[in-house]
């Protein structure tokens, strides 16, 4: 017995040796001689088609200057922010990898990042501030590129709101009579729902109202996760959730899929990525829907918030900073690029002078009906309000997830979750031994 | 040649260790190495200046203990090992208990489609765990599960399975239905293996099917009950799958609901994997402590039974 149990435990650790080869093996990229010849770059991205944005370049701009970039497609979100962190502890990260505006911090923080701004801070002028700050994570370093954006609007069923005689809300007063006026005339339906699952939409909210969820006093972090701004949001869904105008399961389910379907749910706060989501969550509804801005605090104001959105970063185990700038430089700023990306990979760019015209002078198909969906959309994303992102993120965010869900699916205030999210990223900022200004 | 007598026996001694190299060098790499790097993270963590932007604004530190101290006083650590108590206490019984159900059944004498029946109870165990969550997560959503709609057609009233009380049956439901088969298939393996002369002996002296099942075969195959039984405690412990396949569907599975899901949570998503393997350790060595004194009891048992 105790033999097989050898044999076992050797066939397995064999079993595992292979693996790890086999893994080790493809690893290859980018730690070329810095030296002459073409240089090889590895990128680690998760947008979809980036390859082909890649190969775009690789037959063009870079057969030129002699440097040949690799996409390795990632898992997207917080799981490539641990395994960047992870293989830059071993020096072996990747030359470029697409980074989302709130992990920025996060990856500089473990020092995975390069500072590009000699290389590539001459193009600052081709970017909104608001997020060309967020490359810069508040510093006079360039962390990353900034490659698309997620503002925020308001889309709805128009059929629908036509057959209720609702008229679209502009300001957030008038969202929470559209939601209790469709209670009083279909209670089986919901305006839309509080989601606990994705605490970016949340985080976007709060920045229309104006939070600054981390800030810089004196060198030390300053945490302002339940300020005024940010209670104000939470109570405001909290409330339209305690009385039951709205519903309050998780997004991303298929039974939220099959309420968008049916017209169960007749309204989703979203971003401007959201018609390539509806396509596959709602496809019998395509042409039904309608884009307008996002409902202010304010009557007549224009600003909105961002959920998602990511980067091009360098990083710094490149060896080879300059061409991988170069690179990134090129992807989101030349036209043909961020046609490319706009075609292949589905993104909002965030260079502005690529958010209508070329490729998006048309709207998404799912929005045929809305000719001037893009014209639109570059109107409301010039009042996106500036993101504040802090080192852990992470850490609020999953606080987020466990604190607003409880309170959603109790019904009850979700001022206490609000303040359960603020001491748990301000403890672990401590912990961690970061300067904190109380 | 008494020469080559006098070297024969030393090469016969070390040809064992000889054998043994191999695998001790595979136990050594990678299990005995991995464990004492865990080890060695659980005692450190990071340390940070400042506003930790830049080089060399985060360094790692020797920590001690403290990782351990706070793990144990961390509250979260404790729910989830209560949940997943509760979670076991509905698990074990209830798969142990048809396992060994349909193990008496399949062995009785007069049964048809023994062949097919035992594949269909063994098949779910083929169904990957985070496929079987998924399905049954699809199932235990009311807006677009089968059973809601005939519910509702029949007019009966619809039980919210994934909040509440409901929740652990529905998780435990799953591992139930993924688990039952496997062990039924052990259970049954060392009934086939009792002697078919034990139960003429006990026809001829009058024994009933349920006698028998209940006097011979039980007791028969009372080792195999502690195996499963031990397989059983530890997959109950290292819950994940499940509950994190589902936690996307429902507001009632927080990110650390089981004591794995938290490990995976602080290494993964908080990026402390300092913290990450001081639980990973305490983990581990609840498991170890619970499954051997499990193992250990029931050997004195039957030690003692065997002396009677």
């Amino acid at each position: 017995m105790k033999y097989r149990i050898v044999a076992a435990c050797a066939a397995a650790s064999l079993a595992a040796t292979a693996l790890l080869t086999g893994c080790g093996s493809s690893d290859d990229g980018g730690e070329g001689p810095a030296a002459s010849g073409p240089v090889s770059l590895t990128y680690w991205a998760w947008a979809p088609g980036l390859d082909k944005v890649a190969d775009l370049w690789n037959k063009g701009e870079g057969k030129k200057a002699g440097i040949k970039v690799t996409v390795k497609k990632q898992a997207s979100g917080d799981d490539l922010v641990t395994k960047i962190i992870t293989a830059a502890k071993a020096h072996k990260a990747p030359d470029l990898v697409q980074a989302e505006y709130q992990a920025l911090p996060t990856l500089v923080s473990n020092d995975v990042l390069a500072d590009i701004s000699e290389e590539a801070g001459d193009v600052e002028g081709q970017f909104a501030e608001g997020v060309w700050q967020q490359a810069t994570v508040g510093s006079a370093a360039l962390y990353a590129l900034p490659q698309d954006s997620g503002p925020l609007m308001f889309y709805y069923r128009k059929d629908l709101f036509e057959k209720y005689g609702l008229s679209v809300p502009t300001t957030w007063d008038e969202f929470a009579e559209t939601a209790r006026a469709l209670k009083r005339k279909a209670p089986d339906k919901d305006l839309t729902t509080f989601s606990s699952n994705d605490s970016g939409l949340f985080a976007g909210l709060a920045q229309q109202a104006g939070a600054k969820w981390w800030t810089t006093v004196d060198d030390k972090w300053k945490v302002a996760i339940d300020d005024p701004a940010t209670r104000k949001v939470a109570s405001f869904w909290g409330g339209l959730v305690k009385e039951g105008a709205i519903d309050n399961q998780p997004m991303y389910t298929p039974a939220w899929n099959k309420a968008l379907n049916t017209g169960k749910q007749i309204a989703w706060v979203s971003a401007v990525w959201a018609p390539g989501t509806l396509t596959t969550a709602a496809p019998d509804t395509a042409g039904k829907w309608a884009m307008a801005p996002l409902p202010q605090w304010t009557a007549g104001a224009n600003v909105t918030g961002s959920w998602g959105g990511s980067s091009t970063a360098v990083t710094n185990d490149s060896q080879h900073k300059e061409a991988a700038a170069a690179f990134a430089k090129w992807l989101n700023t030349d036209p043909a690029a961020l046609a490319a990306l706009v075609k292949e990979s589905g993104i909002y760019p965030a260079a502005t002078a690529a958010q209508t015209g070329g490729a998006l002078a048309k709207p998404p198909a799912y929005f045929a009906n809305q000719p001037d969906f893009y014209t639109e959309a570059a109107k409301i994303a010039k009042g996106t309000a500036p993101a504040a992102w802090g080192p852990n993120v992470n850490v609020a965010y999953s606080s987020f997830k466990d604190n607003f869900a409880k309170a959603a699916k109790n019904r009850s205030d979700f001022a206490p979750a609000l303040t359960a999210m603020q001491d748990a990223t301000l403890a672990d900022l401590k912990k961690q031994g970061f300067g904190v200004s109380e | 040649m008494t020469r080559a007598r006098r070297r024969r026996p030393y090469g016969v001694k070390s040809a064992p260790y000889v054998f043994l190299i191999p695998a001790t060098v595979l136990f050594l790499l990678f299990f005995a190495l991995p464990i004492g790097y865990a080890v060695h993270l659980s005692l450190r963590r990071t340390e940070v200046s400042g506003l930790g932007l830049g080089r060399g604004a985060r360094k790692e530190v020797w920590a001690g203990l403290a990782n351990y101290r706070e793990a144990l006083s961390d509250s979260e650590l404790l729910h989830g090992a209560l949940r997943i108590l509760g979670y076991g206490a509905i698990v074990v019984p209830v798969m142990l208990g048809l396992a060994l159900l349909f193990a008496l059944l399949l062995d009785t004498e007069r049964l048809r489609l023994r062949g097919f029946t035992r594949l269909a109870i063994f098949l779910p165990y083929a169904i990957p765990g985070v496929v079987a969550a998924l399905m049954w997560g699809f199932l235990y959503l009311p807006d677009v599960s089968p059973f809601y709609f005939v519910l509702d057609k029949a007019g009966l009233p619809a039980p919210d399975l994934l909040d509440g009380g409901p929740l652990y049956a529905a998780l435990a439901n799953i591992a139930v239905w993924g688990g039952t088969g496997f062990n039924m298939i052990v259970i049954y393996t060392s009934l086939r293996a009792i002697p078919g002369e034990i139960f003429e002996a006990a026809r001829l002296d009058g024994c009933s099917q349920l006698q028998i099942a209940l006097r011979i075969k039980i007791p028969m195959v009372a080792p195999s009950l502690v195996l499963t039984f031990f397989f059983s405690i530890i997959a109950t412990l290292q819950v994940f799958n499940e509950p994190t396949t589902l936690k996307p569907l429902t507001n009632s599975l927080s990110t650390t609901w089981s004591p794995l899901m938290k490990v995976y949570q602080d290494a993964f998503v908080n990026n402390d994997i300092y913290a990450a393997a001081a639980q990973a350790v305490i983990i581990a060595a609840v498991t170890l402590a619970l499954s051997f004194g499990f193992l250990r009891a029931a050997n004195s048992r039957t030690k003692q039974e065997g002396s009677r």
